[in-house]
């Protein structure tokens, strides 16, 4: 009897293969890696939010038991560079620690190396540093006057970026700005709706704080660097590059990683610190940061303001759109802070085909903890923006906000569709999943229940959001890293697979999906398929993990390295077995003639045989191992829309989620399941968004939310049961068809929460209530003075 | 977590951990569940210099009915109190409180005792333990004392309790018809404000209203002005909603910080206690025969 066919697994549910071990502990993180002689960092770090150091005093430190060392950032200036950028816009200079001037709490001064953690942390709390106190500036639009302070002397008014314009009629180097267009959409409109709208700063706040090990040998000059980041590829690179090594000589790890949302992408000082001092001091060290600090040090996200404006026709036809946005960076440009609210601007077009668009751009210097990528990274922004003020229209033209989102859509026809933003969409049907998502939620239903229970006194109301978001971040031309992936495939002699991958998963399941795509192109079991990663020592060559790029760029270079192994098996099992290449199929662990499983070789047994070619055939390599690497023509743009029902209790201003109801199109899918996974974590930071998320300062720049007591993220009992379901729209950009979605659920959410708020309050003539809505805001547009 | 050394030693009965309290002199300090502790030794803003463990001394755990009243050991953990069936049963509203602690770990390691003696002004136990008109049972080198509830808690993280002493249980007088509502804070999930009610009630009458209120202020208060307000008055929802609505109005220095301001605390004052009471006056009509 012939074995059962193995199933395809590409499109199944397959559970996550990470799990089992990481549930259970088994896991290796930075903070596991142990080696002999091991020494600890700790970093003292300012307190105050802006001043000059007058003095550090490091005797008490360094006289205590176990402490080898106490550099403070004048010693550490001596032999490291400024932190390298990796934006084009100028930027102040920033140094790993502080040499002479503190601009954030949190910003590290000093750094002990002792031989244990705690003896490392006692010694850090040893140092007296005497600062001469400056004003802080937390507000950006304080800030942009220049007073009370100056933060970085080159940047007049704190602007890190003054203006820069684009949309319809800015020519492509940005020096030429033509408003006719914009101006006449204006002056053509019936309506005008305007709002001032914040983009609160958020913490990403992952499971796994960061931590660094790094392990400088000096008998072979080379350096070992485990870090829980998201990219160990441009980790080399610049450690490599601070350090006057070559990328040859460095050989940088990312273990198990929990959880990155962006934050990880960034090379951070402690990296470049404990690196440094591992060389310099010939000793392995170790630094892993703690909670607080991951509250004070880790890069933010969000922050930014937009003034938007859209003018319409009375019959909801969207003219002309203006977003001025003002982002608040925090007090120094890290590796893409400058970078990120361009990719708001990118997608200020939305899913509509709106005529004329005017973004701006500034972006100002604040006494608080830098700003970089968080989950989304730019694009949730200008889905909060554009939606926030599709919801403003509306309402203002008393239309379904359904309806007005219809009339607007760029028609599914138009795909690859030119914005006026320069983005290029690959291929979209807007329309499609409004409609699923608007059967799904029953629509018409909800707005009879809303109607209904608002009759009863009780404040309900409905949101709906659309998004299209730009993923698979490529092509190099958009990235200074270059914007490709690799992958190498190598069948090894007993027939197993092992793959490598320059995507760097951290809970995105990627030795999952990309474990199944192997073992459809290969007819192997799964469990035959190993995905490595996170390592350049095992993987040659990389990018890394963001912009929800793995799939539509790793797992499509993993695609076409797979390919040519395939053809060169083919060509050994052809050998072997007589046949002509092009009549084999690879199914079920075997590799047969077609018409004839009977006639073939098992995996094993052609793996074997190209690894000891006897005969070789004629023209053929000996060995089964080939790599690719991928650059894609473009980004893909993933869309879907996001429909929410929420109930404000009148007493308390506190705000229920009873349902969120989402239809996400991320093109084709490799594993559902992981999807809704990717898809369920991003819904989960939205709402916390939109509700219970901030990170709030004092008007001195001390932080309020430096802890979990005060900085709420979402628990499982906070959200309803999602109601998730997904269109298939294919990318034409790779051969997977695939578009990318770690980042999705955070778009749509946001924006049809708080509309959903502002309609359960629109009886008090509340318009746009900015993010996060706490509970006190609401109670305060229900009670209107009432004190 | 890195805190600052300390050494750490385990008790075995009361008896012993006073001993250990007095060798160790200022520097020593019991250590419960270690919720509100440790949190502090995390951020180095309590660096003992010796712990003494209580957690797992017999006679400080368990809920006992005795005479009429229940005791409830200071070790016992919330969880405990959460899940009590003679708690459920006879005096719901303080497994009700329990049950509204932070989270399920915090319930598996947080005590009554700790709760009590750290004090936190949004803190949930305190407000019931007023409203019920507890007391607080101690032990110290001194021998044994009694506190009652509304003199036990004086003011922020201040409580009739000397550094050499030990609470070894909470002693009330149980009731059925008592309710405790809180405003959560969303990140730690203590009391934004809490309110605990009890009521007698009596033929359609309440004859004595007492509600402790958490969170407002900076420790937990009595409610008289409502409590008199309400006491002869018919025990209809509607009337325990207009004696309570304006609860806050005439509060002192009212708490305010980054997850509430003080008009919203105060005008949560009256919504809670309604809402306490509301609770309450329910169970008083399901015991009524
Ligand atoms: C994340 C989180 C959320 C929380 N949420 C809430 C909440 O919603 N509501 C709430 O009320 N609390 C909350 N808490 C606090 C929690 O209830 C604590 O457990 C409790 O406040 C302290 O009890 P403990 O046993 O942990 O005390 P410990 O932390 O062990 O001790 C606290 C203090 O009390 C002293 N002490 C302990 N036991 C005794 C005793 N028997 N006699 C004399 N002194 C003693 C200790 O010396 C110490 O000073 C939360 C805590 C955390 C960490």
């Amino acid at each position: 009897m012939a074995a059962p066919v193995l199933p395809k697994l590409v499109g199944q549910r397959v559970k996550r293969r990470e799990d089992p071990r990481l549930i259970q502990g088994l896991g290796t993180y930075v903070d596991d890696v142990k080696i002999v002689g091991l020494r600890h960092a700790a970093f003292k770090r300012s307190d105050v939010a802006h001043g000059r150091i007058r003095s550090i005093d490091t005797a008490a430190a360094e006289a205590m038991d176990g402490v080898e060392a106490v550099f403070t950032g004048a010693q550490i200036a001596e032999f490291l560079d400024p932190m390298p950028i990796g934006t084009p816009f100028p930027s102040p200079e920033h140094r790993a620690v502080a040499t002479d001037v503190v601009r954030y709490v949190g910003e590290p001064v000093a750094v002990v190396v002792a031989a244990g953690r705690y003896a490392a942390r006692d010694a850090a709390d040893a140092i007296v540093v005497d600062y001469d106190t400056r004003p802080a500036v937390v507000d950006p639009e304080v800030a942009m006057t220049g007073h009370p302070t100056v933060i970085h002397a080159d940047f007049d008014n704190n602007l890190a970026v003054p203006l820069v314009p684009s949309g319809t009629g800015v020519s492509p180097d940005g020096k030429t700005v033509d408003d006719t267009a914009v101006d006449r959409a204006f002056a053509d409109a019936d309506v005008v709706v305007s709002q001032r709208m914040v983009n609160q700063r958020l913490a990403p706040t992952a499971m796994e704080p960061r931590g660094v090990v790094a392990h400088y040998e000096r008998g072979k000059d080379t350096m070992t660097i485990w870090s829980s980041t998201q990219n160990p590829h441009i980790l080399r690179t610049f450690i490599a590059l601070l350090n006057g090594m070559g990328e040859d000589q460095v050989r940088a790890i990312a273990p198990e990683v929990g959880g990155g949302f962006g934050a990880k992408i960034n090379i951070y000082g402690e990296e470049y610190v404990v690196a440094s001092l591992s060389r310099r001091l010939g000793l392995p060290l170790k630094w892993t940061e703690d909670r607080s600090e991951a509250f004070l040090a880790t890069i933010h996200g969000r922050d930014i303001i937009g003034y938007i404006d859209v003018a319409a026709t009375r019959d909801g036809k969207v003219l002309g759109l203006k977003l001025r946005l003002i982002a608040d960076v925090g007090a120094y440009n890290m590796l893409l802070t400058a970078a990120i609210p361009t990719l708001t601007m990118l997608m200020a077009n939305a899913t509509y085909d709106i005529p004329a668009i005017r973004t701006t751009l500034t972006e100002v210097f604040t006494n608080k903890t830098p700003t970089d990528a968080y989950r989304g990274a730019g694009r949730p922004e200008a889905t909060y923006f554009v939606e926030r003020g599709m919801d403003m229209l509306a309402r203002r033209l008393g239309m379904d906000p359904a309806e007005l989102r219809r009339r607007n859509f760029i028609p599914a026809d138009r795909f690859p569709y030119a914005t006026q933003m320069g983005a290029v969409y690959d291929s979209g049907d807007y329309a499609k999943a409004l409609d699923r998502a608007l059967a799904n939620a029953g629509w018409r239903e909800l707005q009879r229940q809303r109607d209904a229970a608002r009759a009863e006194g009780r404040l309900v109301g409905l949101g709906l959001a659309m998004y299209v978001e730009v993923c698979g971040l490529g092509p190099s031309a958009s990235l200074p890293t270059g914007g490709w992936e690799h992958a190498q495939v190598t069948i090894e002699r007993d027939g197993r697979i092992s793959a490598t991958t320059g995507a760097s998963p951290h809970g995105q399941g990627n030795e999952t999906t990309f474990a199944q795509m192997l073992a459809d192109q290969f007819g192997v079991p799964l469990e035959h398929v190993r995905i490595l990663h996170g390592d350049t020592g095992v993987v040659k060559q990389g990018i890394g993990t963001f912009g929800s790029r793995s799939q539509a760029v790793g797992g499509t270079a993993l695609h076409l390295a797979g390919t040519k192994v395939r053809e060169k098996m083919a060509k050994f099992a052809a050998a072997l077995l007589e046949a002509h290449e092009e009549d084999l199929v690879f199914e079920d662990g075997r590799i047969s003639v077609q018409g004839a499983p009977d006639a073939g070789k098992t995996f094993a047994e052609v793996a074997a045989y190209a690894y000891v070619p006897v005969p070789l055939p004629a023209g053929l390599d000996p060995g089964l191992s080939e790599e690719a690497f991928f650059e894609p023509a473009n980004n893909t743009y993933p869309f879907g829309c996001h429909i929410s029902m929420v109930e404000v209790d009148r007493d308390t201003g506190e705000l229920a989620l009873l349902r969120l109801v989402a239809v996400d199109d991320a093109g084709n899918l490799i594993n559902p399941l992981i999807v809704e996974g990717q898809i369920h974590g991003g819904l989960a930071q939205g709402i916390g968004q939109a509700m219970i998320e901030e990170v709030r300062y004092g008007a001195d720049g001390q932080p309020l939310t430096g802890s979990f007591m005060d900085y709420a993220i979402p628990r499982a009992a906070d959200l309803p049961r999602f109601e998730l379901d997904a269109t298939v729209t294919p990318t034409p950009v790779n051969p997977l068809g695939a578009k990318g979605v770690g980042e999705a659920g955070t778009l749509g959410s946001t924006p049809c929460i708080v509309s959903a708020a502002v309609d359960a309050l629109s009886g008090f003539g509340v318009t746009h209530i900015d993010m996060m809505l706490r509970p006190e805001k609401l109670w305060r547009i229900i009670h209107g003075g009432q004190a | 977590m890195i805190p600052s050394a300390f050494d750490y030693e385990r008790a075995t009965s009361v008896d012993d951990a006073l001993a250990r309290l007095a060798a160790r002199g200022g520097a020593g300090k019991l250590i419960a569940g270690g919720h509100s502790l440790v949190p502090l030794m995390k951020l180095r803003l309590n660096e003992p210099g010796a712990l003494i463990d209580i957690a797992r001394i017999p006679e400080l755990s368990g809920i006992r009915g005795q005479d009429g009243g229940i005791e409830i050991g200071a070790a016992t953990v919330h969880h405990a109190v959460a899940t009590s069936d003679l708690l459920r049963a006879r005096c719901p509203v303080i497994a009700e409180t329990a049950a509204t602690i932070g989270d399920p770990q915090v319930r598996n390691r947080g005590t009554l005792g700790g709760s009590v003696a750290h004090a936190d002004p949004a803190s949930d136990y305190p407000a019931t333990l007023l409203a019920l008109d507890a007391e607080i049972r101690i032990q110290g080198p001194g021998g044994t004392r009694t506190v009652a509830a509304r003199d036990f808690f004086q003011d922020l993280f201040t409580v009739d309790l000397a550094g050499d002493e030990l609470i070894t249980a909470v002693r009330f007088t149980p009731t059925r018809t008592a309710a405790y509502a809180k405003l959560y804070q969303r990140a730690s999930r203590f009391a934004i404000v809490g309110v605990a009610a009890a009521l007698d009630v009596d033929g359609g009458t309440i004859r004595r209203a007492r509600l402790g209120l958490t969170g407002a202020l900076s420790h937990a208060v009595r409610l008289t002005a409502v409590e008199d307000a309400l006491a002869g008055r018919p025990a209809t929802a509607d009337g325990v909603a207009a004696a309570a609505a304006r609860a806050g109005d005439g509060l002192n220095d009212v708490n305010a910080d980054i997850h509430a301001g003080a008009d919203y605390r105060r005008a949560m004052v009256g919504v809670f206690a309604q809402r306490a009471l509301k609770a309450a006056l329910a169970r008083s009509q399901e015991s009524a025969p």
